[in-house]
């Protein structure tokens, strides 16, 4: 294992990070902020209590799962696009290391980032609202899996993009729409029967419910299906690279 | 001994059905300046970035110091800087940090003393601290140089390393090539300047089409392929060749002062003897005599023609 590639692409990553911290760090935390003001206290106070929690506390797990989904993507898969529109990619396929290297200094480093703001978005939230945390371990546990797993969707993204429109095309078109209608702001059995149905198709509900689990422990769905479902999501988004890496699509001619 | 690198009969089509290299082999040695030569498209930068995994080749095809490219990447790739044609660098890192990483993905622990070094020996030392993309065209073409060898590589590939510089860093450059000729380090080097070639490489490739049409070393080739030129400095103006020195195919100058003979080094008698003799004869006084050898210019020049 070349462990001093894996921490050279992690440190360059988090260099990243540092260098643009308003972009990075500060950008998402406050437009959260904005969403726990608007949702949480302005629209929140005149909410009914949903499975007896506050509106404002009921919306923090899917408030962070909403950022960090979309940071997790985006980190990962500007990661590797950036080299790849400059034309540094070179060094990394130039250079002694395997796949596997490349998608821990990477992917590492992005899920990084997000976890990072995941925590920092749950410290904001109490400065808003009551928020408790039935089973942390387990909380800490899903947040990690959820940014390995959609940073190594963002990684099969930024290789796959050919454009900064093609890079933002799958967050803006699918990820965004899944995102908010994955329950994010609300219960699914606030839906009517039928919507009940066609919501478990979407993978983010399963993120979204396993996460409200380790704070309320109550969900929509069994915490045994979210984990299911995250895993093998996970699962599927390391077998593609391992192909992307194996054939060179897009990277190797 | 045998070769730090090995191209076995390789062929590369690419996905439009575009064959970039045919059936090319090549043997480079240990401590060798190879200058690859052709006219763009000729293969050169496909067959670079075959050898260093930039491109998917099949395994048995390219041996590097011992290790096949493709079956044993790791270690082959370890021994090998590359240089590329493009200047690709991240624009906001420093200089040191971006010599760094680079250092670190090649597997290498990381030593300050060996980048203070080489940033010095490429005139960077200063600007360490500095953001790339503060630095001029020039500046940034020797970041890439110490990014390939911040690992210490045994293989230097420069694909057009002075494509587009000034003079004096090309001159610079050539400095480099030779301290690092000097360290035991092989550097194989495309160009379109044949000077450049001329002035550093120990061999010359000269590439077109994808295929390999010769690699010599440079004097051998020069010798074996220049044709020589007898310039014959005449005391008093001639106004035309005497039919009886038609089979020299002399040329006379536009003034009537000089005469020129071409002949071929190779040819066991190059007629120069004769036709001096026969010069007498038809009464020429001759002021003075001068000989110079074709270019390796026009050698390429007849190579990718012919």
């Amino acid at each position: 294992m070349n462990f001093y590639a894996i921490t050279a692409i992690y440190k360059f990553e988090m260099a990243r990070t540092f260098r643009t911290l308003l972009q990075s760090i500060i950008s998402p935390v406050i437009s959260t902020a904005l969403y726990f003001v608007v949702f949480g206290s302005a629209i929140g106070s005149r909410m009914e209590k949903i499975e007896n929690i506050e509106y404002g506390s009921f919306i923090v797990p899917g408030l962070i799962m909403l950022t960090v989904l979309m940071q997790s993507v985006s980190n990962a898969s500007f990661a590797i696009y950036f080299p790849k529109f400059l034309g540094t990619i070179y060094e990394i396929l130039s250079a002694p290391v395997s796949y596997i290297e490349i998608i821990i200094g990477y992917v590492g480093a992005a899920a990084t980032k997000s976890f990072i703001i995941g925590i920092i978005i749950l410290v904001t939230a109490t400065l808003f609202v009551d928020v408790q945390i039935e089973h942390p371990v387990m909380m800490l546990f899903l947040l990690a899996l959820t940014c390995i797993s959609f940073s190594l969707f963002g990684f099969i993204l930024g290789i796959w993009a050919k454009s900064f429109e093609q890079l933002n095309l799958v967050p803006l078109l699918i990820l965004t729409p899944l995102v908010f209608l994955g329950g994010s702001f609300y219960s699914i059995d606030m839906l009517p029967p039928i919507w009940q149905q066609i919501t478990l198709f979407n993978p983010v509900v399963y993120l979204v419910s396993g996460l409200r689990w380790s704070f309320f422990g109550t969900a929509d769905v069994s915490i045994m299906y979210s984990l299911i479902a995250i895993s093998l999501f996970t699962f599927i988004c390391v077998g593609i690279i391992s192909w992307i890496f194996k054939t060179g699509y897009r990277l190797r001619k | 001994m045998s070769p730090i690198i090995s191209v076995k009969n390789l062929t590369k089509t690419y996905d439009n059905g575009f064959q970039a290299l045919r059936n090319l082999s090549l043997e480079i040695e240990e401590g060798e300046i190879l200058a690859l030569l052709g006219p763009n498209g000729a293969g050169k930068t496909t067959l670079i970035s075959a050898v260093c995994g930039l491109l998917s080749v099949p395994e048995n095809k390219i041996i590097v110091g011992g290790f096949d490219v493709s079956a044993d990447y790791k270690s082959s790739r370890s021994l090998i800087g590359l240089v590329p044609q493009e200047i690709t660098i991240e624009p906001f890192e420093t200089i040191k940090n971006a010599v760094s990483f680079s250092r670190g993905l090649f597997g290498k622990r990381r030593n300050d003393p060996y980048i203070d070094q080489l940033l010095k020996d490429l005139s960077l030392y200063d600007k360490r601290d500095d953001k790339i993309m503060m630095l001029s065209g020039g500046m940034k073409r020797r970041v890439m140089i110490a990014k390939a060898l911040s690992h210490e590589p045994r293989i230097l590939f420069l694909d057009e390393p002075t494509a587009g510089v000034d003079v004096e860093l090309r001159k610079d450059m050539w400095k480099v090539v030779a301290k690092l000729r000097q360290s035991g380090v092989s550097v194989i080097l495309t160009t379109h300047y044949i000077e450049e070639a001329e002035e550093i490489a120990d061999r010359i490739g000269v590439i077109n089409k994808g295929e390999l049409l010769l690699v010599e070393g440079k004097n051998e080739l020069m010798r074996r392929m220049g044709s020589k030129n007898l310039t014959i400095e005449l005391q008093s103006p001639a106004t035309e060749i005497p039919s009886t020195l038609s089979h020299y195919n002399l040329t006379l100058s536009d003034d009537g002062l000089q005469l020129n003979y071409q002949y071929d080094v190779r040819a066991s008698k190059t007629g120069i003897v004769d036709l001096l003799s026969e010069l007498k004869k038809a009464s020429f006084k001759l002021r003075d005599l001068q000989t110079s050898q074709s270019s390796l210019e026009e050698i390429f020049v007849n190579l990718v023609r012919n």
